[in-house]
Order: C-alpha cells, then structure tokens, then sequence
C-alpha cells in the first residue's frame, strides 16, 4: 500500500484523514464544497453539522470515495483518494465503517446475516464469522435478537444492527452519516452512548448531524458547514446557532 | 478469490431466485415465452427447408452421349462430373438398364417382339446436385464437354425449388430476427427492474466494501440459472407438442405424410437445444452482467 501513502509533510503520523483545499462543483454548476481544509487525527470524535444544503451529503460521498473533488487533495489512512484506481476502492473502504440515518439493512435476512454479511465481503473464514458476529452483537446489545429480521426490530435496534454491521470488520473510522436522524430522543441518546464507547476503544467517530441537543450534550470537536464552507471548527464546541 | 467465497457467491444466486420469486418468475416466463415462439417458428421453417431440401435432392440432370461414343470416355467424363462442386452424387444408367426400366414401367408382357435394345443409344448420367440453383452453370458446363450429345434439365422446377428455399431463408431470417430482439428487449427490461429493486442491496455491499466481482456474481448466476430454466421449459413443451403434432398429421392425413418428409423430433432438436440453450443463458449472462454494471460505479 505504500504507493499510495502520501508526503509525510501533508499528513502527520497522528492523523488519519486530512482534507487539503477541497472544493467539489457539480455539472450543473453548482459549487458544493469550497477551500475545505480539515485535519482529523486517530482517536477523534468530530461532529459536522450544517444545514440542508450546506455540503455534508458532498462530504460524506467524498470521504467515501464516490465522488472525486474538483481541486484539492483528500488523505484518509494510507490512501490518496485522488490518485486510488476504481479497483482499489473496496479495499479502501474496508477501512471505514458506515451507517446511515436509514440504517439501509437488507430486510430478507435477519440480524447475524446482516451482520455476518459485512464479514463475507471481505472474505473472512466461516469459522471466523461465527466467532466474530456473536461478539459485536453483544457489544451493540443484541445479542438475543440475532435471528429477528430487521423488519421486527424498533428504530433504535435496527441502528445498532447497522453499528455492529459497521464494527465487526474493525474499521480505524467509523462514518455516520444522521445516525440519530429517524430515532426518538431516547434512542437517540443510547445510539450516541455507543458511539462514544466505540470512540473511547480508539475507533475514529466522524458523525454527520444536525441535532442540535445532541451536539451540545456530547461536547466534541465540531465543524461546521455552511454553504459548502467550514465557518468554524471548534475542539469541545456546540451547535453552531450561525446556521 | 477463495473457495469460500466463490461457492457463497454461487449460493447466494441460487438464493437469490427465491428471495425475489416474483421478479424470478417473471424473468421465467418473459424467457419461456420468448423462446417457445422461436422454438415454433424454428421447428416449422426447418421442415420446410428440410422438404424443399429433399424435393431439390430428386432434380437431376441427365447427359446422353454420342453415338460412337467408348465406355473408357464415358468413364471419364463420369470422373470429371464428379469432380464438378456443385455435383452431389452421380448416376450411371447404361442402354440395357434404360430398356429394362422401360420395358418394366411401359410394356410389360408385350416387350417379348423386341429382339434388340431400342434404347441402344440411352446411356446416361443421372447427375444429382448439392444446390439447383447451380443447375445453369452445371448445364453449360457440360454442354461444353466433347462426347456428351444432350443435356436434358427441369428448368422450371429447378428454379421455383430454388426461389421457394431463398424465400424461406429470407423469411426464417426475419422472424427469427425480431423474435430474438424482442425476446433482448423484454428481458433486459425485466432484469432492469429486478435490479431496480435491488439497488439498494448493491449499494450496500459497495460503500461496505464489496469489490465489482462480489457484487456482479450472484446476479450473474442468478441470470444465468434463470435463462437455464426459461429456456428449458419451453424446450420440453415443444418437445412434447412436436411429437404430438407428428403423430397426429401422420394420422390424420396420411395422403400429406407419404407426400412430405417431415423431421424427426430430435433431428430438429439438434440445432434447436443448444440455440435455445445458448440463447437463454446468453441473455440471462448478458442481460445480469451488463445491468448490474450500471450500478457498480458508487
């Protein structure tokens, strides 16, 4: 993988993504992103929160690699992403563990496949698999219910179904992309419980939100979006009341 | 690739069709139908190529020679026919078959009086060819050839054989043409909307990190078993209904089966098992591969 590592002086030993000048313009002219500049090192909790179209979609897609910026660089662990080949992609990906406000699990299969699911694309022995699946459900607090299809589960069980889908094959950064966007207050707040215990083992959290409570419940780094802007980037911050 | 994951893949297609029976069995039946009329269409036009094509074995040319002719340039102008590529197969009657034919055909009991051979000056080459279309370049050539006195052909049923099989090429050619792009065309529209309602399940394995081979090969199995069983139930329903409908005009009218020739099942099953085959699995391969290819770039 060392092809792709870039120049120690564009990314310290300590970080483990770094966005240099990104700006992302669609065909239809739209400028989404401009100038981002962010640093992200191992171990963070980082909030970026910002209105409907301010640029969070744009760049969740781009840390994802499905979009490519118009100008900048963008380093995530040892890949370049401007320079990562189509086929190397998955692999990349293997790194970062996603889940989306909608959950987005595969509803003709119950827990353990979804999870164990995760585990099969990256080619991980059987034998393995049924080791690794019980553990992380029992780390999410699921471990009763590994046989329910997703379909029976509340909002806030199905959220966690997705945290384990994205635990199990130990990503360095975890993604979360509205994770508390379709759950209750309660819920929400065990969701964001689990987050930080995952935060606190090391993985890297880099959650996507604009609720506003939980923000300023949690006090992490905050970035904020604004029209495809950064207009503040706050260590222990709230919710920025600009936007 | 490990083992492991190539029969996961492989058992994921299978379970595929049962996931999505609906969309499974829709594909089914698009292929089943699609490949039935082509089946028919198929069936029908090889029989009637096949009876032109035995009409057309039974026109030949027939040479006589000169009348002071030796039998070793009559053996050699047999040699060069043969040699001629539009020539299938020839035939040498001599002066005493000819009068025994006859004799046999004509006069029977009252040949008794004749005590020479009358057809003394018939010995000829019956001269069959591969394709009556040729019969005018054949005929020319041989009227060029030293020894031989005429040349005797059935123009008009040389050219109304030839005409009837071009028209039934031309016609074959067309329908099974717009069945083959409209079969293409409700297929790739049902696998298009069986991917639809997939497309969730796509992006899933490849933001999960999924790699193009992961993805794609479960629903190219899954086309490709599905293509295998649209093609295979009509192959089967055709086979039964052949045989019946062979039976039956066999039966029914005996005067039109001792007229034509018609194909055995299995002959007809020789070309058309492995194109059906070939075509039900190519679409389901193609149609799978090509669509869900779309949606690998996430």
């Amino acid at each position: 993988m060392a092809f792709n590592r870039p120049k120690k002086k564009l990314m310290e030993d300590d970080e483990v993504i770094v966005l240099n000048n990104v700006s992302k313009s669609y065909q239809a002219g739209v400028q989404a992103l401009s100038n981002v500049n962010i640093r992200i090192k191992k171990g963070e909790f980082v909030f970026v929160v910002g209105d409907s179209g301010s640029g969070k979609s744009t760049f969740i897609k781009l840390l994802l690699r499905e979009l490519v910026p118009t100008t900048g660089s963008i380093y995530i662990l040892d890949y370049n992403l401007n320079k990562i080949k189509h086929r190397k992609v998955p692999k990349f990906r293997r790194n970062i563990g996603v889940v989306f406000q909608d959950f987005r699990l595969l509803k003709d299969r119950n827990v353990y496949e979804n999870v164990a699911f995760a585990q099969r694309i990256i080619e991980v022995p059987s034998a393995q698999i049924r080791k690794n699946v019980p553990k992380v459900l029992a780390t999410v607090g699921l471990a009763g219910k590994y046989k329910v299809k997703p379909g029976r589960l509340s909002g806030g069980e199905q959220q966690r179904v997705a945290i384990a889908r994205a635990l199990v094959n130990k990503p360095s950064i975890i993604l979360a992309d509205e994770p508390t966007g379709n759950l209750d207050p309660k819920n929400s707040m065990e969701i964001m419980k689990l987050l930080e215990e995952i935060n606190e083992k090391g993985t890297t959290v880099i959650m996507v939100t604009h609720n506003k409570e939980i923000v300023n419940a949690m006090q992490k780094r905050v970035i904020t979006l604004n029209k495809g802007v950064i207009i503040s980037d706050v260590e222990k911050g709230g919710y920025n009341d600009e936007i | 690739m490990k083992f492991s994951t190539f029969f996961y893949t492989l058992w994921q297609g299978v379970k595929n069709i049962f996931r999505n029976k609906l969309f499974s069995l829709a594909s089914v039946a698009t292929i089943s139908a699609c490949l039935f009329l082509f089946g028919v269409f198929y069936s029908i036009l090889a029989n009637f190529q096949h009876i032109v094509k035995t009409a057309e074995e039974g026109v030949c040319v027939v040479v006589f020679f000169d009348e002071d002719i030796t039998e070793e340039r009559i053996s050699e102008i047999g040699t060069m026919i043969t040699k001629r590529p539009e020539v299938s197969k020839i035939n040498y009657v001599s002066a005493e078959d000819a009068w025994n034919v006859f004799k046999d055909e004509y006069l029977g009991e009252y040949s008794d009086g004749f005590t020479e051979n009358p057809l003394a000056d018939c010995a000829n080459y019956e001269i069959y060819l591969n394709d009556v279309s040729l019969q005018n370049a054949l005929v020319t050539y041989l009227e060029s050839v030293p020894g031989i006195s005429e040349v005797k052909r059935s123009e008009l049923t040389a050219l109304t054989l030839s005409n009837a099989n071009k028209l039934i090429g031309y016609v074959s050619l067309g329908i099974i043409g717009i069945l083959l792009a409209v079969s293409v065309f409700l297929i790739s529209n049902t696998v298009t909307i069986g991917i639809q309602v997939r497309k969730e399940e796509i992006s899933i394995m490849k933001y999960i990190g999924a790699t193009d081979y992961f993805v794609r090969a479960p629903f190219v199995i899954e086309g490709i078993l599905i293509g295998l069983i649209g093609s295979a139930i009509p192959l089967g329903l055709i086979y039964f209904i052949y045989n019946r409908a062979l039976n039956f005009v066999r039966d029914q009218f005996k005067v039109l089966s001792s007229l034509l020739n018609f194909l055995t099942v299995n002959d007809v099953y020789k070309m058309l098992l492995p194109i059906c085959l070939g075509i039900g699995v190519g679409i389901g391969f193609l149609g799978s591969f090509s669509t869900v290819r779309k949606h690998l770039r996430v």
